[in-house]
């Protein structure tokens, strides 16, 4: 209990300090970037959109700079983010909500994919320490850990989409369809997913297997996988009921955070790929400084992390007591 | 700095009281490190790929004639021998921005490594060595900025600094990428912090500055120069994705920047794959040296260390 109280105060400090350093940035830096924001689009947003605009990054107003930030505070708990400037005069929550579902869809089961497959990569490479399967993967990963996610985007366009032409490079569906529930179109909505999918699984798939394999094989080296032996139980009983299920915890809590990482992890794929998902707009927020639809959306980032994080401190504690007191 | 790879070898051969053998076995031990970092295959590859990037950005004029900003030839030209990898939709010279790309990237990579692990040490070590209140705060500190996702911050602050040329752009990097390695750092000073050889110094009168500018620092030199290779490989791929979506300078010559151009102007539709390939092999390649070191000093450095380091690194994501 008292555990989940500090993990619950930890959490309320660090959304505090994002909520703040939203709110000081525009302010802090030279030149004041919300002035310029402002007048490029006193134009066309008018009125009480324009009104708040001005409230909510201090240009024009008389309320002292306290005053503003708790009103900041104050607005943002009750989910007023204003109006969007680039997708005006949509709301900043209505272009979050479209965009969210995209991204969940592709980066969410992608993670869960790569989790599986790397979690059971890792769990044969261990078993079969020296393998051919252990000895290539280590040096392999090493590399692609090294690889910009956006090149290897930009690569599979080159390879699959310009060259052999068998995939589409870009968007989440063809723009000449109608979205709807016909299978064409799911087909369709698939066919686009393909590429951005492949990208986050190659930049993705080999910290699972490295951790998996590295406690695993932590744990092959434990008394009891040495009894198992002794008992002369079989080899895929042992592999997966002593030393695999004792070896997962490190990557179920991996598991359980990258959750919360599927909301913004997948910024420059969606990006290479024009994929409408929340990466995607903010980069479109970023690009037309759109600047009360960047914060939103770094916030909600944020609040994705940081709960998943919380998650698995908790259930790691339930799961592992032996955690608990180091917190 | 091109002195890098030479000294990394040497740092090793501070692993020997990690492993919890007391310090100053001299010479057998230093040599029998540096031995293994050579015969490491790992390590070696490393070292001689970065020292060809230091050549290259040292003498960029000696291997590349043309100007690599200069807009002056034919346009989207394929390789030949007068432009070796082709030119741009914009009538530059790729091979000569390549080349000339590699100074930036690696003056980002090193300014950002030898920054952020300064404060990573700076804040590591302090919050280990004064304990109580100013360890929780600095902990706290550390923490917030672990868990705040990295990039949306980055892509955030550069937009606010927008166009502002190199040094800021390694300053923001510097910013958001300490806490990693402060982190580790501090684990260690914290295994430290009941050694003998502390307790003596204490009891001998030296003073704090002292104890951990000459007892502390120097017995983590080898954590400290992985922790170097971790924020340049952090720096080199961050900071390229940063200039790739057009918030570094976009008339700087990098490869990150080389890629944005490309992006812009549809360098895959249209046929000049090189200008898009050939940034993104070269980060690429540079990353892959760095992350090789590190790997490698995983391999033969201290075995004990690892199993600790593996949780902590589910965490920096």
């Amino acid at each position: 209990m008292r555990f989940a109280l500090r993990r619950l105060g930890f959490f309320a400090v660090t959304m505090w300090a994002a909520l703040t350093l939203n709110f000081f940035l525009p302010r802090l830096m030279p030149g004041n970037p919300a002035e310029a924001m402002m007048g490029k689009f006193r134009g066309p947003v008018t009125g009480q959109a324009l009104k708040a605009l001005e409230l909510a990054f201090g240009v024009d107003t008389h309320k002292s700079l306290l005053a503003q930030y708790f009103g900041y505070l104050g607005d943002v708990s009750t989910g007023k983010f204003g109006t969007s400037l680039y997708f005006y005069p949509q709301s900043v929550g209505r272009v979050i909500l479209d965009a969210i579902p995209w991204t969940l869809g592709l980066v969410g089961v992608t993670t869960i994919l790569g989790f599986v497959l790397g979690t059971g990569i890792g769990i044969l490479a261990a078993w079969r320490r020296g393998g051919r399967l252990d000895s290539i993967m280590p040096p392999i990963f090493v590399i692609t850990s090294a690889i910009p996610y956006f090149w290897i985007g930009l690569m599979l366009i080159l390879v699959f989409a310009v060259k052999l032409n068998w995939l589409p490079a870009a968007f989440g569906f063809d723009i000449t369809l109608t979205p709807s529930l016909s299978l064409p179109f799911i087909g369709n909505l698939l066919a686009h997913a393909i590429l951005p999918a492949a990208a986050l699984l190659i930049t993705t798939i080999g910290t699972w297997i490295l951790t998996m394999r590295n406690t695993m094989i932590t744990t092959l080296a434990e008394d009891y996988v040495r009894m198992a032996r002794a008992k002369g139980l079989p080899g895929r009983r042992i592999m997966l009921d002593y030393a695999a299920r004792n070896a997962i915890l490190p990557n179920l809590t991996g598991f359980a955070m990258s959750l919360g990482f599927v909301v913004g992890g997948a910024i420059l794929v969606e990006y290479v790929f024009n994929y409408p998902g929340v990466g995607y707009m903010l980069l479109q927020a970023v690009n037309n400084e759109d600047y009360p639809l960047m914060q939103a959306l770094f916030l909600l980032i944020t609040v994705a992390v940081l709960v998943a994080i919380l998650l698995a401190d908790i259930a790691t504690a339930l799961f592992d007591p032996r955690t608990r007191s180091a917190g | 700095m091109a002195m890098l790879p030479v000294s990394a070898p040497a740092g090793l051969a501070e692993q020997v009281p990690l492993a919890g053998e007391p310090a100053g076995r001299g010479r057998p031990a230093r040599a029998r490190l540096a031995r293994a970092v050579l015969a490491n295959r790992k390590a070696s590859a490393g070292t001689v790929l970065l020292a060809l990037f230091f050549i290259v950005a040292l003498i960029p004029g000696v291997l590349a004639r043309d100007n690599p900003s200069a807009t002056i030839y034919a346009r989207s030209l394929g390789p030949s021998t007068r432009h070796l990898l082709g030119t741009t939709a914009l009538g530059q010279d790729i091979f000569a921005q390549a080349v000339y790309g590699t100074r930036q990237v690696l003056v980002i990579a090193i300014g950002v490594g030898l920054l952020s692990t300064g404060v990573a040490v700076l804040i590591g070590v302090a919050a280990a060595y004064l304990g109580g209140l100013w360890d929780g705060l600095l902990n706290l500190l550390t923490d917030i900025l672990l868990v705040i996702p990295l990039f949306p911050l980055l892509i955030v602050i550069a937009t606010y600094v927008q166009n502002s040329g190199t040094l800021v752009l390694v300053l923001v990097l510097t910013l958001t990428g300490w806490s990693y390695t402060a982190r580790q750092l501090r684990a260690q000073a914290l295994s430290l912090r009941k050694r003998d050889f502390l307790e003596a110094a204490r009891v001998r009168g030296e003073r704090s500055i002292y104890i951990v500018v000459v007892e502390i620092i120097p017995t983590m030199t080898s954590l400290i120069v992985a922790s170097f290779l971790t924020n340049a490989l952090y720096a080199v791929l961050f900071g390229s994705s940063l200039q790739f979506i057009g918030l570094g300078d976009p008339n700087s010559v990098s490869w990150g920047t080389m890629l944005y151009w490309a992006e812009n102007n549809e360098a895959l539709q249209t046929g000049q794959y090189l200008w898009a390939v050939v940034p993104g092999a070269l980060i690429a390649a540079l990353g892959a040296a760095f992350a090789l070191l590190n790997y490698a000093f995983d391999e033969i450095g201290n075995p004990a260390l690892r199993p600790v380091r593996r949780t902590r690194v589910k965490r920096a994501r």
